[in-house]
């Protein structure tokens, strides 16, 4: 009898603990298994009624300025997806993660949303150091990338979907109408030093002398997040070029302007034509440092047309009146809509099957703020250039449309 | 340089030269701070930048609340920020010394590690009140703009605001440190802390007080700087590898020294950003640095206090 109790009370003391042991692996399987159930895909996060995707920008640091607008756009586009029925029946799952303007930290934290979270689909990234960070884990780990961002092109990736303009789509057509509207013959690059910039004056700067006959009589490149720029001003006003050529990113933008006005640089004075400036950059440089100089995008908030207006008053509503749209935001803005037509088309998540519908060239987005865009089947947009001139309220009055533009990542003669 | 008329190149040198003294300005106001408190007190305060942004953000709500309730008072609004600004972070920075620094006096390394996490909390407060994006106050008319001084030179009125008020710091704190007798506690405290609270000097009270003064200069420098650049959560990271430069350059414990490496610093990194471009001038300016500390590691002014 003794024995008995002495052996239950032992038993049970081991039973305890394993239970205890089991308990959290218990929480995990359970978890785990919800997830695990395939729909249409294998190993992707997607159940019988939801979808995960990822979205990966900067929440901090120096980009942070940039970015806050594209992920509120993406998170918008989600929402208005959700609210009319989802993709395939399914409700689409967020999981946010920062790249905190740090490349390596976009490297990390894609490997963490493919492996980890073994989401559908990615949108994230803004610099082009981000995304070439990013880049080699998506192809491996054969995941699927909405970027946003205006870039310098001459990339092509299976595994990226390209939603801004490649160079030749807004450099070249800003710098045709500079130098025919101005009649602009000489020219002074100035950018922020990352691989961005830079090859972007590459492509300007063959374009200035081959195509338009022209002269750079400057390049200059400083670092990202320098605040200085006494010196570069004073090269500048030595050289006396017709236009300024300029892609300052991030909160250096906001001290490149304020010194230019200071040292009493003006539109009055000199054009200056800047690829990195967008409404969002404007709500920190201030109207009234930029009034009457030029940005080349796709998108302007102030365009007039009733996609757009629709899309403005949803933002407004969703991020508050404060809000504005830039370029990058509104591209932002198409990602979940072009992944929602490609997966609608091929029938599943699985990435490589909404690739190739991707690529067959007849997605089409006939909602979309700017108008209409159209996906190439070299994975970026048909899209049309404009040129914004900045008025002091911070907002853009469009002074010249392109037509529709064929994406063309890789041009001849400029490499 | 062919090319160019005499006026011309004189105008740029003119303006170049301004140029330099302009950034002179700039870092002497950033180091200024922190050479106080690592000078005289021998911590390493990691938060520096941060007590700067604290300044910023000062002057950014500042400018708002006027802005929205007492729009006439938008021209004069900017010097009182100042002084609220210096006002803020030095309280802040009182505070700091109060609860953190105090405790870890006699263990310099742990100092380091402390005010690290405090720049770490205070950037997360930052972003969590503020928000992620850079925000720029209005600045008042008169601070925008150029002075032409010939047809060819202008002169930014910023940078010479700026210039003005960190002469006035400067002045400010050599009258403290070695004409009030405040500032003769202060060195006597740093010269021999035992003897020192002998005589009857409160040596804990003194230590607070130069901490939350070079706060308070640093939150001064925040104010000054919006008026050159935006201010987010982070901006103190992008001053505090500068204005360490500075101090150490200059020698830890002499506030000449810091004077001195600023000028130099500025004048080399201006000069050079105009004959190369602005990321090689960087490296050339650091390069030499470095050098020059392998010969001299006390830096320019060697500190003169009795080990």
């Amino acid at each position: 009898m003794s024995d008995k109790s002495d052996n239950q009370r032992s038993w049970g003391r081991r039973k305890v603990v394993r239970a205890l042991g089991a308990l959290p692996l218990g929480i995990i399987l359970a978890s785990q298994l919800s997830w695990a159930a395939p729909a249409t895909t294998t190993g992707q996060a997607v159940t019988e009624d939801t979808v995960t995707v990822g979205i990966l920008h900067s929440l901090t640091g120096t980009m942070a300025i940039s970015e806050t607008g594209a992920q509120e756009a993406e998170k918008l586009a989600i929402k208005q997806i959700n609210e009319s029925g989802g993709i395939l029946g399914r409700q689409i799952k967020i999981i946010q993660e920062d790249g905190a303007s740090d490349w390596p930290t976009f490297a990390e934290k894609s490997r963490k949303l493919l492996v980890n979270d073994k989401v559908a689909a990615v949108f994230g990234c803004w610099t082009s150091a981000s995304r070439k960070a990013a880049l080699p884990v998506f192809e491996k780990e054969n995941g699927l990338l909405y970027y946003p961002t205006f870039y310098e092109g001459l990339e092509q990736s299976k595994n990226v979907i390209y939603t801004g303009q490649e160079a030749t789509q807004q450099i070249l057509d800003g710098l045709n109408w500079v130098a025919k509207e101005k009649g602009a013959k000489t020219f002074y690059l100035i950018g922020s030093d990352y691989i961005w910039p830079r090859t972007s004056m590459k492509i300007a700067r063959k374009h200035i002398e081959n195509v338009l006959g022209g002269k750079v009589v400057g390049e200059e490149y400083k670092p990202l997040g320098d605040t200085q720029f006494g010196s570069v001003i004073n090269k500048i006003r030595l050289k006396k070029p017709d236009v300024i050529y300029a892609a300052v990113v991030g909160g250096s933008n906001v001290a490149w302007f304020k010194q230019l006005k200071a040292a009493g640089i003006n539109s009055k004075k000199q054009t200056l034509l800047t690829i990195s400036v967008t409404e969002d950059e404007v709500l920190g440089i201030g109207g009234e440092n930029l009034e009457g100089f030029y940005s080349i995008m796709k998108y302007f908030q102030s365009q007039d047309n009733a996609n757009n207006v629709a899309f403005v008053k949803a933002f407004k509503e969703m991020w508050g009146d404060d809000s504005v749209i830039g370029d990058v935001t509104q591209a932002a803005y198409l990602g979940p809509w072009l992944w929602k037509a490609a997966v609608e088309k091929a029938g599943t998540f699985d990435v490589d099957a909404v690739v190739k519908a991707s690529e067959e060239g007849d997605i089409e987005l006939t909602t979309a703020p700017e108008g209409y865009v159209k996906l190439h089947p070299n994975h970026h947009l048909w899209s049309k250039a404009r040129v914004g001139m900045w008025k002091k309220d911070g907002q853009a009055e469009v002074v010249y449309t392109s037509e529709l533009l064929e994406p063309d990542p890789f041009p001849e003669g400029y490499q | 340089m062919g090319g160019y008329s005499y006026d011309e190149l004189g105008a740029i040198f003119a303006m170049q030269g301004f140029a330099g003294i302009s950034l002179f300005s700039v870092l002497l106001l950033m180091a200024l701070g922190l050479a106080i408190i690592f000078g005289q007190m021998g911590v390493i305060n990691m938060a520096h930048g941060e007590f700067m942004a604290a300044g910023a953000y000062t002057t950014y709500l500042i400018s708002s609340l006027t802005e929205t309730y007492i729009p006439a008072f938008m021209p004069y609004y900017f010097v009182f920020s100042i002084a609220a600004a210096f006002l803020v972070a030095g309280t802040l920075g009182y505070l700091a010394e109060f609860i953190l620094i105090r405790h870890l006096y006699k263990r310099p390394l742990d100092t380091l590690l402390a005010t690290w996490g405090l720049s770490l909390i205070m950037q997360q407060s930052y972003r969590s009140i503020f928000g992620a994006r850079e925000v720029s106050p209005t600045l008042p008319d008169w601070l925008m703009g150029a002075y032409p001084a010939t047809d060819m030179i202008d002169i930014p009125i910023n940078g010479m605001f700026v210039l003005g008020l960190t002469i006035f710091t400067t002045l400010a704190v050599f009258y403290l440190m070695f004409k009030s007798s405040w500032g003769l506690r202060v060195r006597a405290t740093t010269q021999n802390r035992v003897m020192a609270g002998a005589v009857g000097i409160n040596t804990k009270k003194i230590d607070r007080y130069t901490f939350a003064l070079g706060c308070g200069i640093a939150g001064m420098a925040g104010a000054a700087f919006t008026t050159i650049a935006s201010t987010g959560p982070t901006t103190g990271t992008l001053y505090i590898v500068d204005t360490f430069m500075v101090v150490v350059f200059g020698g830890a414990a002499s506030l000449f020294g810091t004077i001195a490496s600023a000028f130099s610093i500025a004048q080399a990194q201006s000069i050079l950003e105009f004959f190369i471009s602005g990321s090689m001038a960087k490296v050339f300016t650091l390069l030499t640095l470095v050098i020059i500390l392998m010969f001299k590691p006390e830096g320019l002014f060697a500190s003169k206090v009795r080990r």
